[in-house]
């Protein structure tokens, strides 16, 4: 699958990064070459194979309902780029 | 002091042959004498370090230390330490003082080991030759011209310069094992689930798994002994009993079923890697060890299958990295998505950004089935591979790597050249299995690893079986000049 | 054209753990901004998920109550997005596997029949954060208080067909949801928000007709308000030869009118895919049994037995179980007072519920417990006040004056029941009033049952309200026609 330069900017979207014009080519060029490489897959039939999410066939285990945390606002908000009154900051959001 | 291993250092401050604080003290002058060379740490914690050597020196001579109380180690820059930064050599994370311990580095504080400081890595982990820090490469000890291995680089040179006695580091595709073999020291990636990754940044949630790297295989087991663990704040950390790594390390070899997978020494190996890792095999035979010819068929699979899984699971972990709550944000957003786009745009660099793309590929609608959904059902069946083996064999060796250290810069543009360097350690993190690189020769100036691979929980075996040949060998014993 | 509205829904009702789906941090609501969200709810780098076994149960309670299929492996996946209220840039959620699978319930329609609705699954997840827009120098304040707490998104199948149906649907999930106590039912704090899909098709035709989406509506009443508005809209675009766009809309309550929510149109990709960091759960069938056995009495066999227990008419039992704590309040009223418990009806359904809607409080905030109200009928019971004085009484315990005897005693309200006293009242009415003596006299017989109320209305006002009604009555009459 060749990605194209349009493709790298849509993917690059998808995942919020911005991605100066100029690095477009080399990316375009570097994800086709590694999708090459994963499409190696496609060679093999895995009809009636169980997908493997985890290496270890275990359950999930449950926590007791207890709340142990307390609370450390600032702790955490110390290096935060943007904090006033415990809230964090971001520009506007408009719904 | 700093050519004894961790075993004998542990002895050394039990008998009062020196203090921690002077051990300290030592491994922290090495590091502003040496480290220019080779940029393994990303950050000393000198006054920290010097502060918990006292401690433990309080400790020891009250008579309530452990194996490891006094013992400097070193940290890879991807577990989060309370008050330190924790890069995870990005510059994303530049900004970023952790507020808390991962559970690692708890462990081994409260184990009364000492903090020497933040290793160099990979971004994110993500490579195989530390060149992608945001801090520069770490260079290989052995050969300043030649790459330590990644991700975990910074700690394995660290380590094979005497610049730590140990070091911890995390495997997703062979992070620990790659770079303990171009370094020519020890690794251990224990089997997923064995190490909580509770606070260790991740990478592919379902791959990483933390690991110790020191420079042999009696050091792992020590290293081992106080990482590993259940953690009731990992779901996928496994109620286990850690077994006691270091009783059985003496255990004869004799009738050891060795597996050697025929994929394993085929096209694309290195001549002189593969005569050592024959050479080995040979040593073991001397031990009594039994060698079966073994195949894991969908070998050649591993890499196009991990380049599907480990980057959806990335692309999806990497996303917290938004510049709101902590870590890097651009200068002035002019709106919501101009701050999601820059920070993320400025903070990740060229190959963590590809890895999620193609991570953010593999899992959109319309691709998912064709990729991430094939990818897991290959995981299958690569699994299924060494199932069958360890039906025959007791462990299984090979090359960790297919090459010696490659040079700086030789593979930097040619993403798909430098994911091959991980052929032989990436299906081992896919099935989840433990795996551990020996040194076991050199090519040239540069050393070369054998991979012994066991099965599920089986570490106290593969450290029996590392170190009886460190016994017979003295490779891990060897020197880089100049350190 | 006659055209038929297809509804769906889905519910998100936030479970009433202690702690959130994933950490120890507490869910309670209206905490100081960011106090409640612990490094797993800010998503801070290395955290991990555990997830609360209560989360578990409560979904499992959901689905045993609509005779849903358990899922005994239901598997958590990743909804990737990226919001500044969804700190990890993906939400926890479950997508292929749900715990809850398909199950059903019964609404009753206006006139008494019911229809059936099908759920289509529940399953659990994770709520995001509040976005707060308030000035911060044109910036927008993010507190994650809420991120992280547990939610059951029930999702229904398009089985509505009117407004008023969507309304009693949520209604009664959220009477279940109360019933069982996994959920406040708060709607005000967002504790049970509906979000409403609409269609519209000509009547007779299969295929749905596009949808669109009404997010967030938080009271029974905007959902039919929502739906009706909605309905209109999409009729006048089809019928003037338009298009309905698949969107996601908002309810403007204050106009009565739905919006596009422009800034959600972009179609999303969520790139759902199993959570690495959380392994399948296994709902083993002991558990299950377990809890079926916990079960509390829900909505429809209460209200059976309101109408088998207690006489109650059809209307009566329905209005007082919508609500577990409407049913247990009148329960106790019941038992406590020892009244009719038509009576007693008569009392929750009016006066307590009015007065409950006039403050907009919820029963269990009610000023007037179930023990004082039982206290007021049982003195309404023994004579001790009439009917039209209870109501002064209620109001006055309503307002924190005290119980009813106090209330009674206080005011001096008892009913006057000595009938010497009564009759020196009643001469003093007939000897100030006779020119409507001599025409109550005069009048036909027949009339004279309407006239008499004048001279009541006289005793009573002269008595303050309290001369016993019928002792009134009857004396009355003896004196007039004497």
């Amino acid at each position: 699958m060749a990605l194209d330069k349009s493709d790298v900017q849509s993917i690059a979207y998808l995942a919020r990064m911005a991605i100066s014009e100029e690095d477009v080519p080399a990316y375009a060029e570097n994800l086709t070459s590694i999708l090459t490489l994963v499409e190696q897959m496609s060679a093999v039939d895995t009809s009636g194979v169980e997908p493997m999410a985890h290496p270890l066939e275990m359950a999930q285990r449950l926590r007791e309902d207890v709340v142990t945390e307390e609370n450390r606002r600032d702790h955490f908000q110390q290096y935060a780029p943007a904090v006033e009154n415990g809230l964090f900051l971001v520009p506007r959001v408009i719904e | 002091m700093h050519n004894k291993t961790i075993a004998e250092l542990a002895a050394g401050l039990r008998a009062g042959e020196f203090t921690s604080e002077e051990l300290t003290r030592a491994f922290i002058e090495r590091i502003k004498a040496h480290d220019d060379r080779l940029n393994s740490y990303i950050t000393v914690t000198e006054e920290q370090a010097l502060a918990q050597a006292r401690e433990a020196d309080q400790r020891i001579a009250a008579g309530t230390a452990g194996p490891l109380t006094g013992v400097p180690l070193a940290h890879k820059d991807i577990f989060c330490t309370d008050g330190v930064r924790t890069s995870c050599a990005s510059k994303m994370l530049d900004p970023f003082i952790a507020p808390y311990d991962a559970t690692v580095v708890r462990k081994f504080r409260e184990a009364g080991a000492v903090m020497l400081g933040k290793t160099n890595m990979d971004e994110f982990a993500m490579g195989s030759s530390n060149e992608t820090s945001f801090y520069g490469p770490v260079k290989n000890p052995w050969d300043l011209g030649a790459v330590p291995g990644g991700s975990s680089g910074g700690s394995a040179a660290a380590v094979a310069a005497r610049l730590a006695p140990g070091a911890t580091g995390t495997d997703t595709g062979g992070s620990i094992r790659q770079p303990a073999a171009l370094c020519g020291i020890t690794g251990l990636k224990p089997t997923y689930g064995r190490v909580s990754r509770y606070g260790m940044i991740a990478f592919a949630s379902s791959l990483d798994q933390a690991g110790p790297m020191a420079r042999t295989a009696e050091d792992c087991a020590l290293m081992l002994g106080a990482m590993a663990g259940f953690d009731e704040r990992d779901s996928t950390c496994a109620e286990q009993l850690v077994d006691d790594y270091i009783c059985g390390l003496n255990n004869d070899l004799k009738g050891l079923r060795i597996g050697l997978p025929k994929e394993y020494f085929g096209e694309g190996l290195d001549a002189e890697v593969a005569g050592a890792v024959e050479a080995a095999v040979d040593e073991y035979k001397k031990l009594g060890a039994e060698v079966v010819e073994i195949s894991l068929p969908n070998t050649n699979l591993a890499v196009p299958t991990y380049y599907v899984v480990a980057p959806a699971e990335c692309s999806s972990n990497l996303s917290r990295m938004d510049g709101v709550r902590f870590g890097y944000r651009c200068e002035e957003p002019k709106d919501l998505e101009d701050l999601y786009k820059r920070s993320r745009g400025e903070g990740f660099g060229p190959e963590v950004k590809r890895r999620i793309m193609v991570g953010a590929y593999a899992l959109s609608s319309g691709y998912y089935d064709a990729y991430y959904l094939k990818a897991q059902k290959l995981r299958h069946l690569i699994s299924d591979d060494f199932k069958k083996a360890f039906e025959q064999v007791d462990v299984i060796m090979g090359p960790t790597a297919p090459t010696p250290a490659f040079n700086l810069g030789e593979k930097k543009d040619d993403p798909v050249a430098m994911y091959l360097a991980d052929i032989y350690t990436i299906a081992v993190n896919l099935a989840g299995l433990p795996g551990i690189s020996v040194p076991c020769g050199f090519v040239g100036k540069r050393p070369v690893g054998l991979q012994i691979i066991g099965n599920y929980f089986d570490e106290a075996r593969l450290l029996n079986v590392a170190h009886k040949y460190q016994q017979a060998t003295d490779w891990h014993l060897r020197t880089p000049e100049g350190f | 054209m006659e055209w038929e509205v297809v509804i769906g829904c889905e519910i998100h009702t936030q479970l009433a753990t202690k702690s959130k789906i994933f950490s120890g941090a507490a869910t309670a609501y209206g905490a100081e901004p960011n106090t409640q969200a612990c490094a797993v709810d800010l998503g801070l780098p290395g955290v991990l998920p555990v997830l609360n076994k209560e989360a578990v149960r409560m979904a499992v309670m959901f689905g045993l109550a609509v005779d849903a299929e358990i899922g005994r492996r239901s598997v958590f996946a990743r909804k990737n997005y990226f919001y500044p209220d969804l700190p990890k840039g993906y939400q926890i959620s479950q997508f292929e596997l749900p715990i809850v699978g398909k199950g059903q319930l019964a609404i009753e329609l206006e006139g008494g029949e019911s229809k059936t609705i099908g759920i289509t699954r529940a399953h659990l997840e994770e709520d995001a954060g509040k976005s707060l827009h308030e000035d911060f120098h044109g910036m927008t304040g993010i507190d994650l208080n809420r991120a992280g707490t547990p939610l059951l998104e029930i999702v229904s199948e398009p089985d509505m067909r009117s407004g008023a149906e969507a309304s009693a649907y949520m209604r009664k999930i959220h009477s279940i949801v109360t019933y069982l106590g996994i959920c406040d039912g708060n709607l005000q704090e967002g504790s049970f928000r509906c979000d409403v899909n609409v269609s519209i098709r000509p009547k007779g035709q299969e295929a749905f007709g596009t949808r669109a989406e009404i997010k967030n509506l938080n009271s029974f009443r905007f959902v039919e308000k929502a739906v009706e508005y909605e309905v209109e809209r999409q009729i006048a675009i089809i019928e003037s030869g338009g298009k309905v766009v698949q969107e996601t809309r908002l309810f403007d309550a204050d106009k009565g009118e739905t919006r596009s929510m422009r800034s959600k149109e972009e179609a999303n990709d969520y790139r759902y895919f199993p959570d690495p960091d959380l392994l399948p759960v296994v709902v083993e069938e002991d558990f299950i049994e377990a809890l079926r056995k916990t079960l509390p009495e829900l909505p429809d066999a209460k209200k059976d037995r309101f109408i088998e227990q207690f006489g109650l008419p059809a209307y009566d039992a329905g209005f007082l179980t919508s609500s577990r704590g409407i049913a247990d309040y009148f329960e106790q009223v019941v038992e406590a007072s020892g009244a009719e418990a038509k009576l007693c009806a008569n009392w929750v359904m009016g006066d307590l519920s009015a007065a409950l809607n006039r403050e907009d409080k919820t029963i269990e905030q009610s000023p007037v417990s179930a023990e004082m109200l039982a206290g007021m009928l049982k003195r309404i019971v023994d004579n001790t006040i009439s009917g039209k004085i209870a109501k002064e009484v209620f109001e006055a315990m309503w307002s924190g004056e005290g119980d009813a005897d106090a209330v009674i005693e206080k005011k001096g309200l008892k009913q006057i029941t000595d009938s010497g006293a009564i009759e020196a009242v009643i001469d003093e009415v007939i000897a100030n009033n006779a020119q409507q003596v001599e025409n109550y006299r005069s009048a036909e017989p027949d009339k004279r049952g309407k006239m008499i109320g004048f001279f009541v209305g006289q005793v009573m006002k002269a008595t303050g309200g309290k001369a016993n009604p019928g002792q009134v009555n009857q004396l009355l009459k003896s004196k007039l026609e004497g």
